[in-house]
Formats: structure tokens, sequence, C-alpha cells
């Protein structure tokens, strides 16, 4: 049947535009029951259960089929997560196109009514045809809905109607799952007096024409993890200035939560604040302090200099939520018996959340999740629902599947679809593999890795040509020649985007059979690989450059530290040593011309534990060690990935996958460029050659750590190094590497980048062909974005597991006193650097129940008088370290300084002894054990 | 892609249709007794009229006179009440010039013109609402009209078009799905052999897809064959009664 439409439109210009369109009204949609014979087997996807196998409900004792309305279905998909307890009803929006069904918006009703009416009319279809089929099995579909009204004219139709909640309390065989409801019910709302504390967000059209019009703005907001009442908004577009808007006090926050998107209005200039340097937690338990929240919010508000006003503006409307399911603890409430409770989310940007559950003691101490689901103007926190429960806190397991889940890092085992296009083992290369490819088994390739490392993708070799030229030759698992483009195998790395290492995990982003042992190039075994093939003088200037597949058979599998001991040692001249020395003598050529060039050698204090084989608890901290075979790999690695980069782009200058790092806006350079002058040094930040120059000069002989410290806080003061797809930017530049063109070619079997590169220079050099996605450069731009996020996500996940391990070290260790430095100064805390253990941490002069010191910040040196001790940036102090179980939710690594002394601020020296003697002690008793 | 969505999980396109689904076609040949040969068809919301003189004397020039075959000449134009926004269309823009080309080629490799030297065949189409597929509901009257006009054909020409969306192929796009933006082709097929009348593509798709977008064109163009043959027999068995046999 055909069923035409007609209706107005205004289009964008103005104009009144009659749009006709028409319906086809289907007959061939079954109700997807198993064995119905009236609909024969005209349904296809997901079938519904012959006999629903519901838990018991004493509202309808027989066997019955849901059919939630839409409203229900968006709020409650949570708790509908859990398989078996909502059998639905094939999902409503497919109804309404099938012949029997269709409903026709009536006069004066509008499209919600029409919907609603539409789900009633299937509810009922359906209990007739259920009927039909069968009249002995007494099948029922049970329509849920929240709205009264809707409820009311269902079961004046006939149709059997409960509300959520009124179903689910009827359950009798999960009486927890109350708790997973979202309570969205109008009374759970006003929990509070009633009294207003936001103002009203706008509707979403209004917001739009604002944003049309520049009377709003649009950007993403971004809570500050230091202090809960200041919040930056990044605004959207390109437009260069008020790139960034400060919101300041709850009020403007105005119900915001990290990472959604927003719409705020800037506030007249008289009203502008600078960023406080204020550390500020959310810590009061009870919830109506507003009063209080504005004396805090005063406090914020110091004098400060004209120039240092930042745009600030206050949200006036949301125009998408960004919630997700949180991390936390439960803070429970002082109330006993009280069954509302505060949740305290992990990430410190995201507010408390008000929940409602009955198991509060059960849940106490454990980390749970939590999904929030509104924020009603009278409320000071978010209403959410229970959803999950992670297990003990402090448990090894539990930590880290909360960093996990709150770096949305994917760790789920992989499933059967993905395993099945792995290659069946036992696994060899067979004629097909040898197409296309180069045998290159005879040559004396070797690898070099760090010490336990199972994934090795990249592998050397170099050796002495007739003409007296080198040839060098870098090779790159094949990984692409197992991952099929299209397939679950490969969408699931590309899902994953990264592996990610952890302290004693590794997340792999494919399964272990390719990572491990198919695209690892171990020693001693043949091994596909994706071979870059130079020819250079002596002096490293390639003359020629080749790309092929191949197939290797790596003689060795060494270590940095091996390697070394072969270059150095004096007796050696096998094989795999000359071929080491010739890479390492041309590698120092290739650094010292990247560094002449401008590259920028940073530092970031990297830190390894040394872990317990059994237990897995980290006995002893140590910072990376490099020798010069780390920088010998890196610099043939990247020397690879500029020519692939040159290589794929002169090919696909639309769709090349490179990699960029934007130079950073001087601004960035500030902090530095002050700490450096406090200490007499200049830091001149004008290029990336003169800023690696000045910090090769800027060194103290009385201070030899200075140059590292500088180094480490210009490495604050980049930029993240993106993905991007050629055809979608015209800037290449590699500002940290000095490169104009680089891309990510060396590691595939830990990233999805790599893999895309591979493809793309495979094509390129006729080695395999091309398919739809590799050409479109929207789906790579997509990919980009995926696995720019990805990276950062797995580089947070990695320093979040860093620092609970520092936690579990420290835990064993007790309390010591170290050296450190300062790196950063604050209004009211110094932030310090300790070198021994590459460890950093805040140390607070102002503590809740203690009269405050007088503290004087100078934010032009900068510099934090307290009483009468100044602290500078790079000073060196006395810290006292340990761990502050205080909290539980965040236990945290507490420093309290101890030199220079400062009267009723620092610790007392004779305290320290005393914990000094402690120390050792106890790792004696560890060493008897 | 806009926000809509064009394809949904289960497999409908907007308007309920599955992927290989044509619109509802209706057509009637005979619409004018003035003309040789007339044609009215009905794609969905895309109607369409075609009108066929000839063959007859070349009118104007005698220099276009070709000497072992008729000259085709077609035009193509659309009413100015086609489209949603009532807009004129002079004779003569470059749209309908084109359309004009392409029918003329069209029917050129389908009509047997060799028989007919240095005279003419007239093609006018003229779009009365256009939703999407606008060349082939024009080819599809044209053929009729030809057919009604009694000119010797190799055989029928019809026409379809295809889209792709979402690694799917869409037969008989309409205005909705047109106006998303993925790319578009437009086949005209003999059906009996097969052969391909007129291909006309003008966006990027991978060559992996072509093979899958042709079928499903050609598949939609072999069943509006199907529709247009029963309405040619309907018109005969019509005309045949009329006559009293």
């Amino acid at each position: 049947m055909l069923k035409s439409k007609t209706f107005l439109k205004k289009t964008r210009a103005g104009g009144v535009m009659k749009i006709v369109r028409e319906h086809y009204l289907r007959d061939d949609i079954g109700c997807g029951a198993a064995g119905c014979t009236a609909c024969g087997g005209a349904h296809e996807g997901p079938a519904l259960e012959p006999q629903p196998q519901d838990p018991a409900s004493s509202l309808c004792p027989q066997p019955h089929y849901l059919l939630p309305d839409t409203n229900v279905l968006l709020h409650q998909i949570v708790s509908a997560w859990r398989p078996g307890t909502w059998d639905s009803v094939a999902s409503s929006l497919r109804l309404p196109g099938s012949l029997e069904t269709y409903v026709e918006q009536e006069q004066g009703e509008n499209a919600n009514d029409r919907n609603d009416r539409a789900i009633r009319v299937a509810a009922k279809w359906y209990n007739e045809h259920l009927k039909k089929m069968s009249a002995d099995n007494q099948l029922q579909v049970i329509f849920i809905t929240n709205d009264r009204k809707n409820k009311e004219k269902a079961v004046e139709e006939g149709i059997p109607a409960f509300t959520c909640e009124e179903y689910v309390k009827s359950l009798t065989a999960n009486p927890e799952l109350i708790d997973r409801l979202a309570c969205l019910s109008e009374e759970g709302n006003e929990i509070e007096s009633g009294k207003i504390i936001f103002s009203e967000h706008l509707p979403l059209s209004k917001l739009q024409q604002g944003i049309k019009s520049g009377t709003y703005l649009q950007g993403t907001f971004r809570a500050s993890r230091e202090n809960y009442l200041e919040a930056t908004v990044w605004i959207h577009g390109d437009n260069e200035e008020n790139k960034e808007i400060i919101l300041q006090g709850l009020k403007h926050l105005n119900r915001a939560v990290h990472e959604d998107i927003v719409a705020v209005e800037l506030l007249p200039k008289s009203q502008w604040v600078a960023p406080s340097s204020v550390v500020l937690h959310d810590e009061g338990q009870n919830e109506d302090d507003v009063e209080k929240e504005e004396e805090r919010e005063q406090m914020l508000k110091t004098a400060v200099s004209e120039k240092m006003l930042k745009p600030t503006g206050r949200v006036v409307g949301i125009i998408k939520r960004n919630w997700r399911p949180y991390c936390g603890m439960l803070s429970k409430s002082d109330i006993k018996e009280s069954r509302r409770h505060l949740f305290t989310p992990a990430d410190k940007r995201i507010p408390r959340i008000r929940i409602e559950t009955r198991q509060a003691s059960t849940l106490e101490g454990r980390r749970i999740i939590v999904a929030i689901d509104g924020w009603p103007r009278n409320s000071r926190y978010p209403n959410g629902h229970f959803v999950k429960n992670l297990g003990d806190v402090g448990e090894k397991e539990t930590e880290t599947e909360v960093l996990l889940l709150e770096h949305d890092v994917p760790h789920q085992p992989f499933s059967q679809a993905v395993l099945s296009f792995l290659p069946k083992m036992p696994w060899s290369i067979t004629e097909k593999d040898m197409k296309n490819r180069e045998d290159l088994r005879h040559l004396c390739i070797c690898s070099v890795d760090p010490p336990g490392c199972t994934d090795i993708d990249d592998a050397l070799h170099c050796r002495e040509l007739e003409n007296g030229n080198l040839e060098v030759g870098v090779h790159i698992a094949d990984v692409s020649h197992f991952i099929r483009p299209g397939n679950a195998l490969d969408q699931e790395s590309a899902r994953r985007g990264t592996t990610v290492y952890l302290c004693e995990k590794r997340i792999d982003m494919v399964p272990e059979l390719l990572s491990s042992n198919l695209c690892s190039l171990k020693c001693d075994v043949d091994r596909l690989a994706f071979s870059c093939i130079w020819e250079m003088n002596h002096s490293a200037e390639i003359l020629k450059t080749k790309f092929t597949k191949s197939v290797i058979n790596s003689k060795a599998s060494l270590t940095y530290a091996e390697a070394q001991l072969r270059i150095d040692s004096a007796n050696m001249r096998d094989d795999i040593t000359t071929s080491l020395r010739g890479l390492n003598k041309l590698a120092k050529i290739l650094k010292k011309k990247r560094i002449e060039k401008g590259a920028l050698t940073l530092s970031s204090p990297e830190v390894r534990f040394h872990m317990d084989s059994e237990t897995h608890d980290p006995i002893d901290l140590q910072t990376k060690e490099l020798r010069e075979t780390n920088s010998m790999v890196e610099e043939f690695m990247l020397l690879a990935n500029i020519s692939v980069a040159k290589k794929i782009h002169e090919e696909f200058s639309e769709h090349a996958l490179l990699r960029k790092h934007p130079a950073p806006p001087p601004s960035n350079y500030e902090i530095l460029v002050k700490a450096a002058k406090s200490r007499n040094l200049e830091i001149k930040t004008d290029t990336a050659k003169s800023l690696a120059e000045s910090l090769d000069r800027a060194e103290s002989p009385t201070f030899p750590y200075l140059n590292t410290l500088l180094r480490i806080l210009a490495t604050r003061c980049m930029m993240q190094a993106v993905y991007f797809c050629s055809g979608m930017d015209n800037d290449f530049h590699h500002y940290g590497l000095a490169s104009p063109i680089y891309t990510h070619f060396t590691s595939p079997i830990r990233r999805y980048a790599d893999v895309i590169v591979h493809r793309l220079l495979a094509v390129a050099i006729g080695a395999d062909c091309t398919y739809p996605e590799l050409t479109d450069k929207h789906k790579l731009a997509d990919i980009c974005k995926n696995l720019n996020y990805r990276h950062k996500m797995a580089q947070y996940a990695q320093r979040a597991s860093v620092a609970f391990h520092t936690q579990l070290f420290f835990k064993s260790k007790g309390i010591v006193s170290e050296e450190a430095y300062i790196l950063f100064v604050r209004k009211n805390a110094i932030v310090v650097l300790i070198p021994k253990y590459g460890l950093e941490g805040t140390v607070f002069f102002e503590e809740k129940d203690k009269p405050n010191p007088r503290l004087i910040y100078d934010d032009e040196i900068p510099s934090l008088k307290i009483e009468d001790t100044v602290f500078h940036v790079f000073d060196k102090v006395k810290v006292k370290i340990m761990l502050d179980s205080s909290n539980l939710q965040h236990q945290k690594i507490r420093m309290s300084l101890v030199e220079p002394q400062i009267p009723g601020i620092s610790i007392p020296p004779d305290n320290i002894s005393n914990m000094n003697l402690n120390g050792p002690e106890k790792k004696k008793m560890k060493f008897e054990k | 892609m806009a926000g809509l969505e064009l394809l949904s999980d289960q497999g409908y396109r907007v308007d309920g249709r599955r992927a290989g689904e044509l619109r509802k076609i209706q057509a009637r040949m005979g619409v004018f007794a003035q003309a040789d040969g007339s044609a009215y068809i009905e794609q969905g919301n895309t109607k369409a009229l075609a009108v066929v003189y000839g063959p007859h004397e070349i009118r104007g020039s005698r220099a276009r006179a070709l000497p072992d075959r008729a000259l085709v000449n077609c035009q193509y134009s659309s009413a100015t009440f086609s489209t949603g926004e009532r807009k004129r269309r002079p004779h003569g823009d470059r749209k309908s010039c084109e359309m004009g080309l392409q029918l003329r080629q069209t029917f050129e490799a389908a009509i047997l013109t060799q028989l007919h030297p240095r005279s003419q065949i007239d093609i006018y189409v003229q779009v009365l609402q256009a939703d999407g597929g606008t060349y082939a509901a024009c080819v599809n009257a044209a053929t009729l009209a030809v057919l009604d006009a009694g000119i010797p054909m190799r055989d029928f020409v019809c026409a379809c078009s295809a889209g792709f969306v979402d690694g799917t192929a869409l037969a008989d796009l309409s205005h909705v799905e047109e106006a998303a933006g993925g790319p578009q082709l437009a086949l005209a097929l003999l059906p009996a052999s097969g052969q391909i009348a007129l291909l006309e593509m003008d966006a990027r798709l991978h060559e992996d897809h072509l093979e899958r977008v042709l079928e499903a064109a050609a598949q939609a163009a072999r069943d509006v064959h199907t529709l247009l043959d029963l309405v040619v027999r309907q018109h005969v068995r019509e005309a045949s009664i009329l006559l009293g046999d």
C-alpha cells in the first residue's frame, strides 16, 4: 500500500517549500516469534525467543514479552544490559512501517502522541496476533511505559500496561535490579527543599540561533582537575581569539559535566577573572551548603593584574551530553538507613553523583560503576543509578580494571569472530605468500629490543656492497599480510588502535598468536616482513631507497645491553657485530644531522618497576637507562618512517596517513622562559633549532641536574603529535623531529596507524591491491580521529598505572624522605620532582584544620613566599613521601616539606630520622623472607 | 552525508522499500492523438510525458540529413512546477541540453535508424514532477512512446538509477536519497541482449563496488522491462479490441 505525505517546510533561506514524500507500507514484516505460521519466514534479524524465560513477576505470572516505549528503552538501556531480564518485543520503531500497524497522524495530534499511539497499536496487534498463533500457551505482550496518560490509555484499550518501576519491583527473582533503574520519576527529583540553585538551560533551538548570531559560543566543557569550581570551554571553530573561555563558580558551570558540548555566553569584561591557582576539592558531605560554596567562590576572586584576566563566561545550555558510566566509590551517607548516597567518581573532573541504593553497606569500600540520569535545577549534585560492582578497592585487579574503564581502553578478550580470522596453526610460508616477495633470508639480520620484549616488530641489517657503499635495511613485521581489510580482526584492531602497556600487563591490539608469534620477528625462524632498504655512502647520505615485501630470518634477538656489549667488545668479529657496528656508526651521523636541522632532545622522567616475580608487587623503582643502541635503533626507525611518509604522500597525495607535530604557540613557553630567567639563563623559543641550541647551552656548573629539569619543562610546553589524513590538512611539519613529513611505519604490531601505512605502501609498490575505505579520505580522517583518541587514552592509562604502582611501592616501603626539585609554583602549593623515582607530587601549604601560613605568590618570577622563605622554580628541597590512605578512593602519595625548615609547616627532622630508621628495618625483614 | 539514515539496520529505506525494490510504476501509451506516439509514466512521484514525431523529412537545414540513417532529435524539458520550489527553466539551459544529448545517445543505440535514411525522428520528453531518477523515467517514457509510434527498435530500452549507501547498492533512488550526495549511477539497458545503451556516473566509486552497483541497476532495469512489457501488451490488447478483432 502506498501512502503519500505532503507537508510544508521552511528552508534555510527563509522560503517555504512543499515536500511530497511517498511511504510504502509493507505487508511482509513478520512478528518475529519463532514458529509463527501467520507470518511465515518473512522475518529477518533477531527473533523472539519461542518461550520467554522471564524471571517470575508477581504482576503477570504467565510467560510474556515486554514492549517498552521509546523513553523507557532510551533511559533504561543500562538495566536492559543483563540478558534474560528484558525480552523486549522487536523494537517498536519497525512496526509503524507494517501495514496492519500503520498509524497516521491525526489532526491536532503532535508527533509524540502519534508515536505513543503507534506503540499502543503495535502492542494490541501483537497480543491479538499471538493469541491467534497458539491459543494454549497464553503468550502475552506487556507494555511498559512511564507516561501516566499513555498507560491509562493503554489500559483503556485492553493492553496490559505497567510502569517500569512497577514491573521491576514485581520481579521476585532480581530484587537488586531496582537499584539499577534510572531514577527519572518525577517524585525522585524533588529530593531537596525545592530551592532552585541553577538557572534554566535554554532549549536547543534558541541555542542554535544564539550560536549563529554570535551571542553564544559552542564548545567542549572541560572541568578542572584541581578546582571543582572552575572549568574551561574549548570553543569549536577556527576563531583564533577567545579559543578558551573560563567558567568559575557553580552557577556559571550550570550543571555541565566534563566533556559535554555546551553553549556559553561571554560575561562583560568587568566580570572577567583570571584562572585561579588554588587547588580545591569538593569535600562537603552535606548537599545544601550553597552559601558556603559562594564563600568559596569569593575566595577564588583575588585581585589580579588586568592582563591576567581571561574571557569568562557562563553556561546557558547543553548542546550534547557526553555522559558515560563512571567508576568510583560510594561515600556512604551519615544518616543510617538512608537509601540516598553520594558517589564520588575516580575522575576528579566529574561531580559527585547522588544515587539510591539499598545495598550501601555491601558497596562500601568497593569500586562501582554509576551512570548519571539527570541533573535537576534544584539539586546540588546530579542524580544517577548504580550499574556494576567491580570489586574491592586497592586490589590490583580491581584497580587495573578501573583504570582501563576510566580511560576507555577496550580490554575484553578477543571474540570468536575475531579469532576466526587468524591463520591456522601450524603456519608456514607457502608459494602463494612468496609472490611479490623478495627472499632476504640469507641476510644477516638481527633485532634489538628492551629485555623481555615478545612483540618484536623491527629488525635491522647493514652490509657493505661491492661498490663500497653500505646497504642498510629496516625490516618491519608484515602485519598487514595477516590482517586483511574489513574483516572482524581488522575492525577490532582498528577500534583498539594501539597496544596499551601497563606496568604488569599488556593489552594487545592484535591477538597473541600474531603479536608474540607469527608477526614477531624472532630469531632463527622465517618471518614475513616489509623491508625498507637504503643504499648509503659512508657519510650516511641516502643514494637509493627501495621498499619491498620480503621473507627474513633473523639471526639474533638482542637486548639493548647485549647489542651494546657486542659493539664495545674488542674481540668479537662475527657478522652480526660488524653489522651492528656499521649501523651504530651511521646512526651517529644521522643523529648529528638531525640535531643540526633543529630536532629537539627532550626529557621526561621514565620509570621502570622491578616486579616481584610471584606477587607482582613492585619491589624497586628505577629510572630508565639510555644506551647508545637505543638511539641507534631509534635513528633508523625515524629514517624509515620519513622515507615511507615521503613515498606514500608522493603516491597518494589525498589520502596518505601521516603524523604531524604542530609548533606550540609562543605562550606555551612562558613558564619555561620565566623559570630559566630566574636562573639567569636565556631560552630562545622562536624556532625549534634555537630552542634546541639554547637548551644545550643552559648548563650550570653547580647544578648539573638543571639541564634535565629544563628539558622536562620544555616537554610540558609541547603540543600533542597527531595522525591526520594528508588530504584534510596542509601543514605536515613535525616540530619535534624537525622533519617536513613524518608517519608511523615501524610498529604495526602495536599501532594500527602503521597497519594502514603498510597497506598504502604495499599499494604504492604494487604488492597489494587497494580497497575502497583506503582511498576514502573521510573514512581515513575518522580512523585518525579514533587513533589519536586511543593513543591519548593509552598514555593516560599508562601514567595512571605507574601512579598506582608507585603507591604500592611506597606502601611497602613506608615513609622516606628524598631530595626533590621544584617544577612549578602554585598559589598555595609547590609541585616537586624527585629524580630518584621520577616521581612528581604536590606539597600543599594550606591545611583545613591548621591556621593558614602567610603566603605571598608572585606570578612574574614565579615564586612563592611562605612566612620568610621564598621558593623559586628549580629550588632544591627535601620532602617526605608517604602514602595517604585517608581517602580510600584516591589513595595518594602525600609529600610534605622537610627542608628548608619553616616552623609550623615543615616537619621537624628528628621525626624523620625515626622514620628513616623504620625504613631500612622493614627492608631487611623482606630480605630475610 | 546528512544525519538522515538512508538505510535502516533492518534493511529498509527511508520510504519503506528494501535495497533492490523499485518504486511503484504506472504507465500509459497513446495519451495524445496528435502525435505519432506518446506515453506517460509514473515512477513513484517522478512523472514524465514523452511524445514522438516521425520518422519524417528533415526540418530546418537539409544539411543535417544523414545519408545512411535517421537523425534522432531529443529534447528534454521539465515543468516549472516539477520540483518543490517553482522555478522557471528556460529552454536550452545546460542541464536540459545534456539530458537531451544523453537521450539521443540512448535512442540512437536502440532505434534501427538505418531503416529510415535521410529522415528525422523527434522525441520530446517533459518531466511533470521530479522526485529522483528523472533520466530513467524519461528513457522509459520515451521507449513506450517510440513503441507507440511504431518505430522499429532492437529492443526496449529500460533505464534505472542506482546508488551506493553503507556498502549496499540501492536501486531506483528517490530525491531524498539522491540529495544525500552519495555516488549515483544511471543505466539504460537493452534487456533481451543485456547490452548497455548508456551508462553514466559522475561521482567517485571504488572499482570493487562498481560491479555490485551496476548489477543492482541492471536487475532493476530488467524489472522495469517486465512492467513495461505488460503495459505494451495491455495497450495492444485494448487497441485490438477497439478495432473489433
